[in-house]
């Protein structure tokens, strides 16, 4: 792996999406509380560096799949504030027309493949995205996060027994947060290293940590190039912290303020601030991007609330695909 | 017309498919170098290759959901269960992921697959190998369930399943892949439309609905009964969802009474929901309530003649018959 040289105009790019998700997700709490939003809501907040950095080394063809923590990578990819801000209030203008709601962003023009909210149920999906390509002979990475939660039920071990039988095109991205919901790593884990699993599939596995956008680049680099040059799957496993409850629902009383107040000396978004200040970005010009997407989240809450709301045509027309054509 | 098995007739219609269209597969365990359990793909691996007729390890719920991301971005999937019994491990990939995602992402992705394998009970394979999975996934929005009695029905509505926009549950019958019967000549081609019922013999006496291996058995008792006097219109809905009641509805309109007869348990199901809809669209026209003939309410045996009792017979038809028609 090369020595990083730091790309002031990448690193700000990044830093810009980082903080699009972070305060997407600081707003999309508020309203949750005022009860402007439903359901579940998994925030991301802490573990941006990861999405961003996917998204940096995917191409616009490639594939991605993701869990029902699923706004970051959405962000990342391109999805636009308002579509994934109306989305979380059951809009019509929603990227999922309000029918998926938090756990269920989709952007199929931009490759996501959805947010998927049963744990383990979507790493098949995205062994067989990466399979149509192996069969059609098309040059399409598929990557698919998913938790340390996800590492213990079976389809996690199904998907990954085929991905590896088959040499397929796929990147298999664990991270883990440390918990599994409110459980921690070390009681649903006889392993503290996740990675080794990646041995009893045949594929090559990565370790890694997951604050620093620019070292998540290069490992996810080296894996999507393995994939894209036909040697097969990579299981890499990203340590990372979640500053938030597993949902909005929990308080995360499992675990003391002394390890979060820890974690978060850690923040992937100060990271990049401070690193690009250490480039000699001026702080000024940084607060100056804060401010246009503080104004970009507010226009997103805005367009939100005055959108439509979701149709019943819209619900009940899109149970079954159209027939013909086939 | 020529004559075929049903095993032979479901081959053909996949032959077929795959050669007309390249992003069609078939995906199981055994289904090529084996030949396929039930050797209903026996010849496909030689035809296709290794690429378009693939082995999997015993693994369900993973080619399931490989079939399921197959089928999201563009490809046309068989995937064939050794039995429907084992579907059930994979429940979720059809539940969670094929019958939701179209709607989940707003009607932006289809999943044109056909899950397929023989269904229900064989011949003392016992509790765990003997499920009528029917009324599981008739259940599910999202989900064609088809179930094909006759050759000539598996072929054609297999042709279709596959050219289908969405996810197919297609139930074969175990004990049917033997069964002769007319299918179209070679070179003439049947589509069979999914959600359409077929009337399977007329009648003006008592109409019965019935489908999958109980059909032959409600074939064998309308005969029984034409020697009594009683004449028995005999109607097969063969897709269970979406369910077409036109014919039936017709049909207990000219008789006045009517008797369902199906292999799965009585607690729900396409059964009871079509005595359900029956009692409704047809209510002013019933003399005597709809009755069901079903498989017992009970885990299914080993020892034959438990199992005997369990699944539905001409005696247990003719009585049901009898009781509608008041008739001794």
């Amino acid at each position: 792996m090369g020595v990083l040289v730091p790309n002031k105009d990448d690193l700000l790019r990044q830093y810009r999406t980082m903080m699009v998700i972070r305060r997407f997700e600081e707003e999309a709490a508020r309203h949750y509380a005022k009860g402007n939003i439903g359901g579940f809501l998994h925030l991301y907040i802490g573990q941006e560096a990861i999405a961003v950095a996917a998204a940096e080394v995917l191409e616009d063809r490639d594939y991605i799949f993701q869990t029902y923590r699923d706004h970051g990578i959405a962000l990342a990819r391109g999805m636009s504030v308002n579509a994934a801000m109306a989305e979380l209030f059951g809009k019509d203008t929603g990227c999922s027309r309000g029918l998926g709601g938090s756990m269920h962003f989709f952007d199929v023009q931009r490759g996501f493949l959805g947010g998927w909210a049963i744990v383990g149920g979507h790493l098949a999906l995205a062994a067989g995205t990466a399979f149509k390509s192996k069969y059609a002979g098309e040059d399409r990475v598929t990557i698919c996060f998913f938790g340390d939660g996800s590492t213990n039920i079976g389809g996690f071990h199904e998907a990954m027994s085929l991905a590896g039988l088959w040499k397929l095109p796929v990147v298999f991205v664990c991270e883990n947060n440390q918990y599994a919901m409110g459980t921690p790593l070390e009681r649903t884990s006889p392993l503290k290293d996740l990675s080794i699993k990646a041995k009893g599939y045949g594929m090559v596995g990565d370790r890694l940590e997951g604050h620093d956008v620019e070292v998540v680049q290069e490992h996810i680099a080296e894996a999507v190039a393995r994939a894209r040059s036909g040697e097969g799957p990579t299981f890499i496993e990203i340590q990372t912290y979640r500053f938030r409850g597993h949902s909005m629902s929990d308080p995360a009383k499992y675990r003391s303020r002394t390890e979060l107040e820890q974690r978060k000396q850690q923040d992937p978004v100060v990271l990049v601030r401070e690193r690009l200040i250490g480039l000699g970005v001026d702080e000024h010009a940084l607060d100056d991007i804060d401010i246009e997407i503080d104004e970009e989240i507010d226009a997103a809450v805005r367009f939100a609330d005055e959108s439509p709301p979701a149709r019943e045509d819209v619900m009940m027309n899109t149970v079954l695909a159209p027939e013909g054509g086939s | 017309m020529r004559e075929l098995r049903y095993r032979e007739a479901l081959r053909e219609a996949m032959l077929e498919e795959m050669e007309r269209d390249d992003r069609v597969f078939l995906m199981g365990e055994e289904v090529g170098h084996y030949q396929g359990a039930y050797k209903v793909s026996e010849g496909l691996l030689d035809k296709f290759g290794e690429r378009r007729v693939i082995d999997t390890p015993i693994a369900e719920a993973g080619f399931a959901g490989v079939g399921i991301g197959a089928a999201m971005v563009g490809l046309r999937p068989i995937i064939e269960f050794m039995t429907w019994n084992f579907s059930f491990v994979a429940f979720d990939q059809i539940i969670s992921n094929a019958a939701k995602v179209h709607q989940m992402s707003a009607g932006e992705i289809d999943v044109p697959i056909v899950f397929r394998g023989p269904n229900g009970a064989a011949k003392q394979v016992g509790s765990q190998h003997s499920h009528s999975a029917a009324p599981f996934y008739t259940h599910i929005p999202g989900l064609y369930v088809v179930q094909p009695s006759t050759p000539r029905d598996a072929k054609g509505l297999l042709k279709s399943a596959i050219r289908s926009n969405n996810p197919v549950v297609f139930l074969e019958g175990e004990t049917l892949y033997g069964v002769q019967g007319e299918v179209p000549d070679e070179g003439v081609e049947e589509l069979i439309p999914i959600g359409e019922s077929r009337l399977a013999r007329p009648g003006a006496d008592c109409t019965i609905v019935t489908w999958g291996r109980p059909y032959y058995t409600v074939l064998a008792a309308a005969e029984r009964l034409a020697a009594e006097g009683i004449e028995c219109e005999v109607i097969d809905p063969r897709t269970l969802r979406p369910l077409d009641t036109t014919l039936m509805v017709q049909s207990v309109k000219k008789t006045n009474r009517c008797v369902v007869v199906h292999e799965h348990w009585p607690y729900g199901g396409p059964g009871a929901e079509i005595v359900d809809r029956l009692q409704r669209e047809a209510f002013d026209y019933l003399d005597a309530p709809l009755e069901r003939v079903t498989g017992l309410d009970v885990p299914m045996p080993y020892a034959l003649n438990l199992e005997d009792k369990v699944l539905p017979t001409e005696d247990r038809v003719i009585d049901a018959v009898k009781r509608v028609s008041y008739s001794k």
